[in-house]
Parts: C-alpha cells; structure tokens; sequence
C-alpha cells in the first residue's frame, strides 16, 4: 500500500511535468524579445512590415451582414470596401464605385463601380455582389441586427418583417458594373452609409458555396486592402497585404497581427514592453497621465458619441423643465473632463458631437454653448421648479448606472456637486448593463447614465433619438415643435432647411433639457513613433490602411 | 466496489440533470435578453434574431430541444459570436485552461508541500514564521494583484517574459505562479497542522523508540497520513483550476474557457451559461467521485458498503 501511494503521486506529477514539458518545448527558453522585436529595427529591405495591436475582444461575426460592433468592424473596414470610403478628414471619396449620379428627388442613386476590382481570391467585384449582399442582410433568416442599416432602400423594411418579397428591394445590378439603388425616402446621408459595413459586398459564389465561409481564415474571401490569412478565435487574428487591391501599390504594410486581449492594462503593457504597435483603448488613468505629459505617442482622436444622463420626465419633480435645467447648470463638466474622464473630452454644452459638417464649418461649432453652468440661475431655477411643483426639496432619488469604475468615478463627482452647489442629496446605484436597459425600457428609474455613438455622420443620429416615443427616447420627453422640426429635417434633400430645422431642435431640446449632456467621448490611443500614417475618421476605430513603419 | 460506483455514477447523472433544468430555469427567469443593447432595435430585427435562435418557442419546448441536442453532445450556438460553437468554445479553450491549471497544481503541490513539511518540523522556529507569513500572503493577497506585479517586473521592467498572450512555454510561466500561489498557499497550511498531528501520535514516537532513522519515520509514516486531508481538497481544487480563471485568463490574455462562466452571464448568452455550467459540474461530480474512490485505496480503514471486506 504504502508503494502504490507513492508510485500514484510520482505519477500524477510526472505527468503534469509531461504536460508542461510537451507545449512549446519547455527546456529551451524563448527569450520574450523574441516576441517584443521591433520591426523597424531591422535594417534589411526586405523584412516584413508588421503592425500589432490589440482588438480588446473576439470578433462576433466577420460577416459584413450580420456584423455588429467595434470588434468587428475594425477588421472588417481593412478587409472589405464598400462603394466608398472616408479620408482622414471625413470626406467620402470613391471606393469600389468609381462614380455615382443621382436623380432630382435623391431617390434614385446610380454607382459604377470602377474597372480592375478583385476579390482576395482573384474573382472579379460585380455590382450582383453589393445587390447579393445587402439583401443577404435584410433576409429575416439571416438574422441580422444591422439590417436596419439598410431600412433606407425601398422596400427594405417589408422585406425585412417578412411582408413582402426580395424583388421589391430597391436594389438591382442593371449590370457587371452598374448598381442602381431606389431609397423609401430622400436620404442625404446616404453616400456616407455606403462606407460603412453593412453596404460591403460579399462574393455571392463564395457565399453560396459554403455559408460558413466567414468563420475561419482558410475560406475567408474578401475585397479590401487586406486579407485574412489567421484566425485563432479568442487569441489572435492576422491580416496580410490583399495582392488583388487595385490600390495595392498605396499599401505599405505586409502584416496586421491582432491579439484578442480583453484587459486594458494588460494591452497597455504589452505596448510598454514593445509587443504591440498602437494601443485602443486605454486604461483611465493611463490616459490621464498620458495627457498630463504631453505624451508624443498619445492621440486622443475624434469620436462620434455623447455620453449624457437620461432624466424620467414622468417623475415628479423632474418632469419640470426648470428642475432639469438647474441640474443640468449645476453639473461642473470641465472639473469631470479634467479630473475624472481624462481623455481630453471636449465638455457638451449641446447633444450633436464636433466633426459633423454643416452647410459652413463644423455643426457642433455652429451650434456653440446651448447653456451655461451658473450655480445662482441654478438655484433660482431649481427654487422656482419646486415651487410650481408643489414641493420645497427634492426628496432623495437615485442616480442608476450601469457597473464600471469609470461610471461610477462621473457618477460620484456629479453626486458631490449637486451635494454642494444645489444642496440636493441622492443615492448612487449600479446595475448590471443588461438591468440598466431593462429598467430604461421599463421606465423604472429616476436619472440614469447613458450614451450614444452616433450610426452615421449626420446631426440626425442624434435628433431622432428624442422624437414622441421614439424607440430610445428612454427619457418618455415629448415636444411637439421638436417632432416637428426633426421631420422637416428628414423630408427635404436642402441642407440649409434640414441644418437649420435640426439647429432649431437642438435649441429647444436643451432649453428642455430632458438629459443632461456631460461629455462628448474622445478615442484615446497610443502609437509608436515609427508608425505613420494612422488616420482616425470620427465615427470610425483608427484606419491604418495607409499606415507605414519606418 | 462496483455496486457502490455504479450507484455513485447514477447518482452523478441525476444531480447533472438537476443542475441543468435549474440553471436553464434561472437563466430565463432573470431580467435581460442576449440581444439587448443600449439603443433601439427594430421589432422587426428583433424578432428575426428570436426566431433564428428558437427563442421565440415556449419554454418548455426550448427547454426539450436543448436536453435532445445535448443528448447528442452538441451545446449549441453562441448567440454572441457566430463563429464559434459552445463546443469550439469547449474543445478549444479546455485544453488550454487545463494546462494552465495543471502547471498551477504542479506548482501549487509541489512547494506547497515542502513549505508545510518545513513548517512542522521547524515549528516556531524562523522557517516555519517565514512559511507560513508566505501562506498569508499567498493566500490573502488577490490573484489579479499578483499578476499585475508579476507582469510589472518581470516582463515590463527586466523583461525575463512576454506579458501576455499564449504562444510558447514561457507564456505560460506567468500565469502559471499567479494561479498556483492561492492554493500553494491553503495546502502549506492544510499539510503544517496536519502533520502537527500526525507527529505528535504514538505510532510515530513506537517508530522512533525502535530506533528508525529521522528520514524514515518524516518520509514513511508521517508525511503518508498526513496527506490524506490534501486529498480531500485535491478534487475540488483541481476542478478550480482546470477550468479556468477568468480573472488570470482575462488579465494574460489566454484563450481559456474561464471567461465563459462570466461573460456567458453578462451577455445572457444561454448556450454558453448552460454549456459552462454543464461541463463544469460534470467535472466537479467526476472528480469527487474519483476521490470519494481514492479514499478507500489510499486509507484501508475507510470502507465503502459492497466493498472488499
């Protein structure tokens, strides 16, 4: 007996020790510069360009049709090109679409795709791959959350609910090289849409050929400046150069190697430690420290979101614009900017984010100061609030947002300077994101955190938000001038009339105040020096398409 | 014997069955949906999505067509990424999550032993103060902490290691002290008092009288029986660790399963919360059940009924 035990346990431990010695080869020590080599510092031609970096979590679907989501896209715009795509300044310029006309009404829209398009796998881009692709997405058996990305074609929405068929979608292939899209209604945004992922084509052989063709790298095909070349799901993804690009010539890079990495500090040192290129996003308080150096290798890019506070207007007293307004002016948003968000995020005075255009400059710069943060207009406003309401305090209520250190940093600095300046005290609750929603919907909450990234570059994605009983109206505001103006906006194709009506809005939206707007978000990254040509469109992750390593 | 482990392996697939329609009840019953998101969704989107997953079916129909493709060992879908299966989720990360926790339990016994032989030998002397002020801190200072650290020096800083990621051995080294600390630290402590015991029985003093060396009667008798309440936690420990960290994986960037058992939850990704649920307790079950065997082999005074007289 007493043998039998120590035979067992000599056993199990050699066999863990085989186990450990079997991976990798464990007597010959991999130096972890092996790993950290800088590509620059080799001096050959001839050494391959590699970018590293970080996507923070397993791609849901690299399928443009039923992708959704940063984790995806980031890959998906490197890989895929839609008719157009955007320059560094935001401009839309041609991409598979050499040319585009559209008709008097701006229903109709014409795109010719331009000669000399390739898919990964040699095949040529026809226009009955974009017609494939986006009616892939908008059938109800495909699933796919984005579909309502395509609600603008005609018949695109019935097709989608199952209430009429495939042919009525307003999108036909006249020819190899000529797309004709009909919209529902006069879109003027709509050549920015044609950038964004759910208006890639897929290659309609491939697709039919084998419908899990966009689950590994091996069967993978598509039409972008890079290719998938390895796919190890949940560790790491690896691009290369697509040889067929018809701009291949522009591209520098030979190599794009990701690792699936959902920790911030962990990506982050991996970039200290030289493993990786260009870091998003980045931890908090790196952040802050990065901007308090003055980092050379910092960049906070432009992002389209706002990050505000959804206020119940059906809880009293909070359904008195004059109560809203006085929290909304008692709310220090530089000190939070500065102190506690740390990501050089300019302060929102206004709903729509800087970097959209207008008819002249910038919208959001048009727009300015909506309000002001004046603590004696705030007490004043709060005072009278109450008094119309009936009431001489605010009784305690709670401020809900959803679990994350971050939140929770904005939520306490808020809850101190409503303490302070107006005299009010409230609770702090977290939830878990999913409760969050659910209760929003629910109308179950009193004031709670909130955001919104903006689907396309246009003030609209931020307008239609608060519409009567608008499907993310999680305020329940309602204000029958701002429907108004919103539907004028949305029914002419005249930018001066829609800018103008959307301006309108925005205006009486703050005047109101049915959220409180905080911050507008920024994309904090890092890049190494060697690395140019990095480029960040405002509703997009950073491109490196153009990117080059010296 | 073999009346007892069948009964034992019966009894194992009635609590596996009970966990799965408990957890498949408790899933549906709390707030949320796996295609919530902050933002609206078209009813139309929505309920595409409900209809491609069969989750617009009753309950109880959902329920039966679970239990039938698990029949067939197939846990289904992700509903969060389509390219990859509970299974693929299983079959991939396991294996890695299993090498992890094994080098950890190398690790974890191993020194884990020797410090708690030290202990008790040298009991209130400087050895056993220095060992056992290590178990405190192995066991009361966080795994995440510690792997913060270790990645600090010894990758940032001297750079003896990669950071993160799971390519080659010297990936895994990292990780691999961060999760063994924890439980290196519990059996120190489980060996020192149970071999304080042991050496203080008579049979180990008539050892000594009929003159056997120091080395026979630590190595032959003691260390032995003291061993037997190691074994008792081995199962549940193991189970721990071979299933994953997700805290250890999340922060070293291993393709583990350990993130399935929280974000299946965080998402309300059903096939993942029962699939993680399922495989974990079939191992939980599995490895008690070996020890409970164990027991009778190791320590010929345990009997089991049916069992050799």
């Amino acid at each position: 007996m007493k043998k039998k035990l120590g035979s067992t346990l000599i056993l199990i431990l050699s066999t863990f020790f085989v186990l450990a010695g079997c991976f990798g080869g464990g007597t010959t020590k991999e130096p972890a510069s092996n790993d950290s080599g800088k590509p620059s510092d080799e001096t050959e031609e001839t050494a391959p360009k590699v970018l590293r970096l970080n996507n923070s979590s397993e791609p849901g679907s690299l399928h443009p049709g039923t992708a959704q989501g940063t984790h995806d896209s980031w890959i998906l715009e490197h890989a895929f090109e839609g008719l157009t795509k955007k320059t560094q300044e935001g401009e839309i310029i041609p991409g598979m679409a050499e040319e585009w006309e559209t008709s008097e009404d701006g229903l109709t829209w014409t795109f010719h795709l331009r000669d000399g398009i390739h898919w990964s796998n040699g095949e040529q881009v026809t226009a009955a791959d974009f017609e494939y692709a986006w009616k892939y997405a908008l059938n109800p058996e495909s699933a796919s959350t984005y579909a309502y990305q395509l609600y603008y074609l005609e018949g695109g929405q019935e097709f989608n609910e199952g209430k009429a068929g495939e042919d009525k979608v307003g999108v036909t292939a006249t020819d190899e090289k000529t797309l004709e899209v009909k919209l529902a209604q006069p879109t003027p945004y709509f050549l920015d849409l044609t950038s964004f992922y759910t208006y890639y084509p897929i290659n309609q052989k491939v697709q039919e050929a084998n419908p899990e063709w966009y689950q590994e790298a091996d069967t993978y095909v598509s039409n972008g400046a890079f290719k998938l070349t390895e796919w190890k799901h949940k560790e790491s993804i690896k691009l290369a150069k697509n040889e067929h690009y018809y701009e291949q010539d522009k591209i520098n890079l030979d190599e794009v190697h990701f690792v699936i990495i959902d920790d911030e500090n962990t990506a982050w040192q991996m970039y200290q430690a030289g493993e990786l290129d260009l870091v998003y996003p980045l931890p908090q308080d790196v952040q802050g420290q990065l901007m308090a150096n003055n980092d050379p290798e910092f960049v906070a890019g432009p992002d389209l979101s706002v990050y505000y506070y959804n206020i119940n207007n059906n809880v009293k007293p909070f359904n008195n614009p004059k109560v809203r307004k006085a929290l909304s002016m008692a709310i220090e948003r530089q000190t939070i900017v500065d102190h506690v968000a740390q990501g050089g995020q300019p302060p929102a005075y206004s709903v729509v984010p800087p970097g959209i255009p207008d008819v002249n400059g910038d919208y959001q710069e048009n727009t300015g100061k909506l309000f002001e943060e004046n603590l004696d207009e705030a007490k004043k406003l709060l005072e009278e609030g109450l008094a119309e309401e009936g009431m001489d305090q605010i009784p305690n209520f709670t401020l809900t947002y959803n679990t994350s250190e971050g939140h929770k940093a904005i939520a306490e600095a808020v809850q101190e300077m409503w303490r302070k300046n107006l005299g009010i005290e409230m609770t702090l609750e977290n939830v878990e994101f999913q409760v969050k929603l659910d209760r929003e919907k629910a109308g179950d909450y009193t004031i709670s955190r909130a955001g919104w990234v903006g689907d396309y570059v246009d003030p609209m994605t931020f307008m239609d938000l608060w519409v009567t009983d608008g499907p993310y109206n999680d305020a329940d505001w309602s204000n029958a001038e701002y429907d108004k103006l919103v539907q004028t906006a949305k029914t002419t194709m005249d930018q001066e009339v829609r800018m103008k009506a959307m301006h309108d809005a925005e205006k009486i939206l703050m005047d109101e105040m049915p959220i409180l707007p905080i911050y507008f978000y920024t994309k904090p990254f890092t890049v190494k020096p060697n690395v140019t040509g990095i480029y960040t469109p405002i509703n997009r992750y950073p491109q490196f398409i153009y990117a080059d390593i010296e | 014997m073999f009346n007892y482990s069948l009964k034992r392996i019966c009894l194992a697939l009635v609590t596996l069955w009970v966990i799965i329609t408990l957890t498949f009840l408790l899933m549906h019953s709390i707030p949320g949906n796996p295609f919530a998101q902050e933002g609206s969704m078209p009813k139309a989107v929505y309920d595409n999505l409900q209809s491609y997953y069969n989750l617009d079916k009753p309950l109880l129909t959902q329920y039966g067509l679970y239990l039938q493709s698990l029949l067939q060992l197939d846990f289904g879908p992700s509903l969060k990424s389509s390219s990859i299966s509970v299974n693929d989720y299983i079959k991939n990360g396991f294996p890695i999550s299993l090498h992890l926790g094994a080098q950890a339990m190398v690790i974890a016994i191993t020194f884990g032993l020797i410090f708690g032989v030290i202990a008790s030998l040298n009991r209130n002397k400087w050895p056993d103060y220095v060992a056992m002020v290590l178990a405190i801190i192995g066991i009361s200072v966080p795994n995440f902490i510690l792997a913060t650290i270790l990645i600090n020096y010894l990758a940032v800083e001297w750079q003896l290691f990669p950071v993160a990621t799971w390519k080659s051995w010297s990936h895994t080294v990292l990780p691999s002290i961060a999760l063994a600390m924890m439980p290196m630290a519990y059996i120190a402590r489980l060996m020192r008092s149970s071999m304080l015991e042991v050496l203080s029985q008579d049979y180990i003093l008539t050892a000594k009288s009929k003159g056997l060396s120091r080395y026979s009667v630590i190595f032959k008798h003691a260390i032995r029986n003291a061993m037997l309440p190691i074994v008792t936690v081995l199962g549940i420990l193991i189970a721990n660790l071979v299933t994953g960290s997700f805290i250890i994986e999340s922060i070293f960037g291993i393709p583990g399963m350990g993130e399935m058992f929280v974000k299946g939850i965080f998402n309300r990704d059903y096939p993942v919360i029962l699939g993680s649920t399922i495989f974990y307790s079939a191992i939980l079950i599995f490895l008690i059940l070996i020890v409970d065997l164990a027991y009778t082999w190791i320590d010929p005074r345990i009997k089991v009924p049916g069992g050799r007289k």
